[in-house]
């Protein structure tokens, strides 16, 4: 069974305050070198069938319509190797 | 990129410019020209397009919002006026309240979690810049129809916004309303209110003044987020374009709120600042532009300075970014190690950025080129003014003679058990805990009374038992009928509310939520409402101390109902003096005082059972209105009243069903006349009193001295709500009232 990977993230503009929190805790933990943390959200999904073009749509707009929140987030689609 | 400088922008006259992009009108960008001698630079272009927008300039609305101060009542109690980030009020023992409600309509609508968060951090800032301690918050709400799909998808996220936001701050929200109606559905209205108390001598205004004293940028990084934001979100339509040419919207974070708020207090306390400005609307440009205005009139700011979050973005950017949880303060040089230690403490980010002077410009430099030379009050306060034309729209006399008095009315008993189980089912009257359950009404441990008591009331401090009581209201249907007369039934019905919980009315904030400026017949319901409403604050003794004008509510051509949120904010010396409305105990006398007529046209029960919309609104009686509110303010001061509830959306049948369902007892009415008047009319300056037998005559007596009609009506007691009339005679169990009442919401929503 094919596994897809969709990752969700904050866009680049938007402010994420779970990832600043993280970033702020890092430093006080003595990881100094860490400059910046961005938090984002991973789904896995196994798929039935092939993963072919139509697949691939219908996981896009399942991304576009639950998954993310369009307005502030981006997402990426992607095939994992089993 | 080339920096585009003052030098330059005076050496090429010619460039072009997307003044029209950014929203500005040809006019206005010539004036620009003519302000300055010269083209504006782009930064300069930003700072101007988005200070001169509607929602920062009020340019249509300033010619109207000026009856506000000529019209304003003589009163002690107002120590800041309209003008500055928020009115305040003196409540006495050294305290003064400060108060003020804004629209966060268009965010909302496009990111409903996000929009409704920021718009209460934005509130709570603008509460915090007077130097008061933010003690609770309302939210009044518009939907559409409450089963339309695109409900389902804002509702859920506007109300979990305003909690998470609220309850990170650590603030109750103590009321406001929600109300559904077809003219909502895409553009609902997220209106916020804050409240916020201090003594009198910590009043701290938004001035920078001494040469030499430093402008200090604390608080958050500022970030890419809600650029264009105010220009661009509070001035068009949602309409056909879609989701490609929607701004990107800001993103609040409360926790950083929340200590910026305690570091501003403790700033405060120290007392170490000349003058304050939140960053809220249009950022940077704003408030140093606003700064500099009030003050001596001149300041340099080195744009390079700012702490950014995002190291790419442009000086435009940075002068419009949005982003949330930034304060700017005006302090002298010798305080500097001292606020900065503070801060250090916090844990908040604090950089100075630049220094005032008294060069009468605000200068601003990147890289060390030259980016903004201009006249800060050209900015701040002279923006464009616009007598836009307006007109009665020409179906406003078919809507106005278009009576609610033909329409059926029930006439056998089960079909009035059908009309008060439809009403009080209804999304409007319905039980809204699903809702307010989801807000933290109580932390801090002030609140004396909350949702869904008539007012939210908290005390002002740990050490006193004075109490402050605010109230929200605008039945939007009355004002499309008369926008005169539905403004000043707002305020009616905002004052009895204040008053049937037992404090007296002070002060009034509004929030003028309205269609597009440039259509004549809206501009005519924006100029009848505030005339009316200033003239109703001049009758009733209460100034209006600030607000916010929310225009463009509008999807397509089809422009919302006219709604005028009025805020009346009053204060009570002994919170344990209050008044609820629940039913506390069986055999109490029901008392209606006040008068009530055939009063249909708009009502609650004309819109729930027929859709019904025409005729002219209640007529309001300020008079009978303000002997009411003595009569409740004594009763409640010398516990001559066991509950009390005002009598508005719904009549007496709503206002007993609730008193029912709060006390957990039944009722009976014995109504002397027309069963369907007294149960239903909206009549003004009313309310419902339950009095002990030992209560009873003090109370007649005391509404007989104010000259208020009271009639005894009814008793507690029961199980059920029953009616008594000549016409008709009926009764339903309070097991089936509490199951429509309450079953409306979570059905819709809770999925």
């Amino acid at each position: 069974m094919a596994r897809v990977v969709v990752d969700v993230m904050l866009k680049s503009e938007i402010l994420d305050p779970q990832g600043k929190a993280v970033e702020r805790a890092a430093d006080r933990l003595g990881y100094s070198t860490i400059a910046s943390v961005r938090q984002g959200k991973r789904f896995e999904l196994q798929v039935d069938g092939p993963v072919d073009d139509a697949a691939l749509a219908s996981i896009h707009e399942l991304a576009e319509s639950l998954l993310a929140n369009t307005v502030i987030e981006d997402f990426t689609v992607r095939v994992e190797d089993n | 990129m080339s920096i585009d400088t003052t030098a330059q922008a005076a050496a090429t006259p010619d460039a072009q410019q997307p003044w029209s992009e950014l929203g500005l009108k040809a006019d206005e960008y010539a004036r620009i020209k003519e302000i300055l001698g010269r083209r504006p630079t782009s930064a300069e272009l930003a700072m101007y397009s988005v200070m001169w927008s509607e929602h920062c300039s009020y340019k249509s609305s300033k010619v109207h919002l000026r009856q506000f101060g000529d019209k304003a009542p003589k009163t002690d109690a107002l120590l800041v006026g309209m003008g500055e980030n928020a009115g305040v009020v003196d409540v006495g023992d050294g305290y003064a309240v400060t108060f003020k409600v804004e629209s966060h309509n268009h965010p909302s609508y496009v990111e409903p979690y996000q929009g409704a968060a920021t718009g209460i951090g934005g509130i709570v800032r603008d509460i915090l810049t007077m130097g008061a301690r933010p003690v609770a918050v309302m939210d009044p709400l518009r939907f559409g129809p409450a089963d339309a799909q695109d409900t389902q998808r804002v509702l859920p996220g506007i109300v979990a916004g305003i909690g998470g936001y609220g309850n990170c701050l650590g603030l109750p929200n103590i009321g406001g309303e929600v109300v559904f109606d077809q003219s909502y559905l895409g553009n609902p209205l997220v209106n916020a209110l804050c409240v916020g108390v201090m003594k009198h001598e910590d009043i701290l205004l938004a001035t920078a003044s001494g040469t030499g004293n430093l402008v200090v940028l604390f608080g958050a990084k500022t970030g890419g987020d809600g650029i264009g934001g105010v220009s661009v979100l509070a001035s068009e339509t949602f309409d056909a374009d879609g989701p490609a040419k929607r701004p990107s919207v800001q993103v609040g974070d409360p926790f950083t709120e929340k200590v910026l708020i305690e570091c501003c207090l403790e700033i405060f306390a120290e007392d170490i600042i000349v003058g304050i400005q939140d960053l809220g609307g249009a950022g940077i440009s704003c408030a140093t532009s606003e700064l500099a205005s009030n003050g001596d009139g001149g300041m340099h700011v080195i744009l390079d300075s700012v702490p950014l979050r995002d190291a790419t973005l442009s000086p435009e950017e940075i002068l419009m970014s949005e982003s949330q949880e930034r304060m700017c303060a005006i302090l002298e040089p010798a305080n500097l190690d001292q606020f900065m230690e503070i801060c250090a403490k916090w844990d908040v980010d604090a950089v100075v950025i630049g220094t005032v002077n008294s060069s009468g410009r605000l200068t601003i430099e990147w890289q060390g080129e030259q980016i903004v030379d201009v006249p800060p009050r050209t900015v701040a306060h002279e923006g464009p003014v616009y007598n836009r034309p307006f007109s009665k729209p020409a179906s406003q006399d078919a809507l106005a003679a278009n009576s609610a008095s033909s329409l059926a009315r029930p006439t056998s008993a089960d079909e009035f058990v059908e009309t008060v189980l439809a009403l009080v089912g209804s999304p409007n009257l319905a039980d809204k805990s699903w809702i307010t359950s989801q807000y933290d009404r109580y932390v801090l441990g002030n609140t004396a009374s909350a949702t869904p008591e008539d007012a939210g009331m908290v005390r002002i401090d740990d050490s006193t038992s004075r109490g402050v009581a605010i109230s929200t209201d605008c039945n939007a249907r009355f004002t499309m009928l008369n926008p005169y007369l539905g403004a000043q039934l707002a305020l009616s019905e905002a004052y009895r509310n204040v008053a049937a919980t037992g404090a007296r009315p002070l002060a009034v904030t509004n929030c003028l939520n309205f269609g597009s400026p440039e259509d004549p017949s809206v501009m005519w319901q924006f100029s009848e409402a505030v005339t009316g409403l200033a003239d109703a604050c001049l009758t009733l003794g209460v100034p209006v101390t600030g607000g916010n004008v929310s225009f463009y509510n509008q999807t397509g051509e089809t422009a919302i109902l006219p709604t005028p949120v009025v805020g009346v904010l009053g204060v009570i010396d002994d919170v344990h003096t209050h008044l609820s409305h629940g039913l506390p105990a069986d055999d109490l006398t029901l008392i209606v005082l006040g008068e009530t007529k055939a009063e249909f046209d708009g009502s609650e029960w004309a819109h729930v059972v027929h859709a019904h919309l025409g005729g002219q609104p209640p007529q309001p009686d300020l008079e009978a209105e303000r002997q009411l509110a003595e009569v409740l303010i004594s009763a409640a001061t010398e516990g001559m009243v066991s509950a009390a509830h005002d009598l508005s959306d719904g009549g007496l049948a709503q206002a007993v069903v609730e008193m029912c369902l709060r006390g957990n007892r039944g009722a009976t009415l014995n109504l002397s006349g027309d069963a369907f008047t007294g149960l239903w009319s909206e009549s003004v300056a009313r309310a419902v009193v339950a009095v002990t037998s030992e209560q009873s005559a003090g109370l007649l007596a005391l509404a007989q001295q104010h000259g208020v009609p009271a009639a005894v009506m009814g008793t507690s007691g029961g199980t059920s709500f029953v009616v008594n009339s000549p016409d008709v005679t009926f009764s339903i169990a309070l097991d089936t009232l509490r199951k429509v009442h309450t079953a409306t919401l979570p059905a819709l929503f809770d999925h």
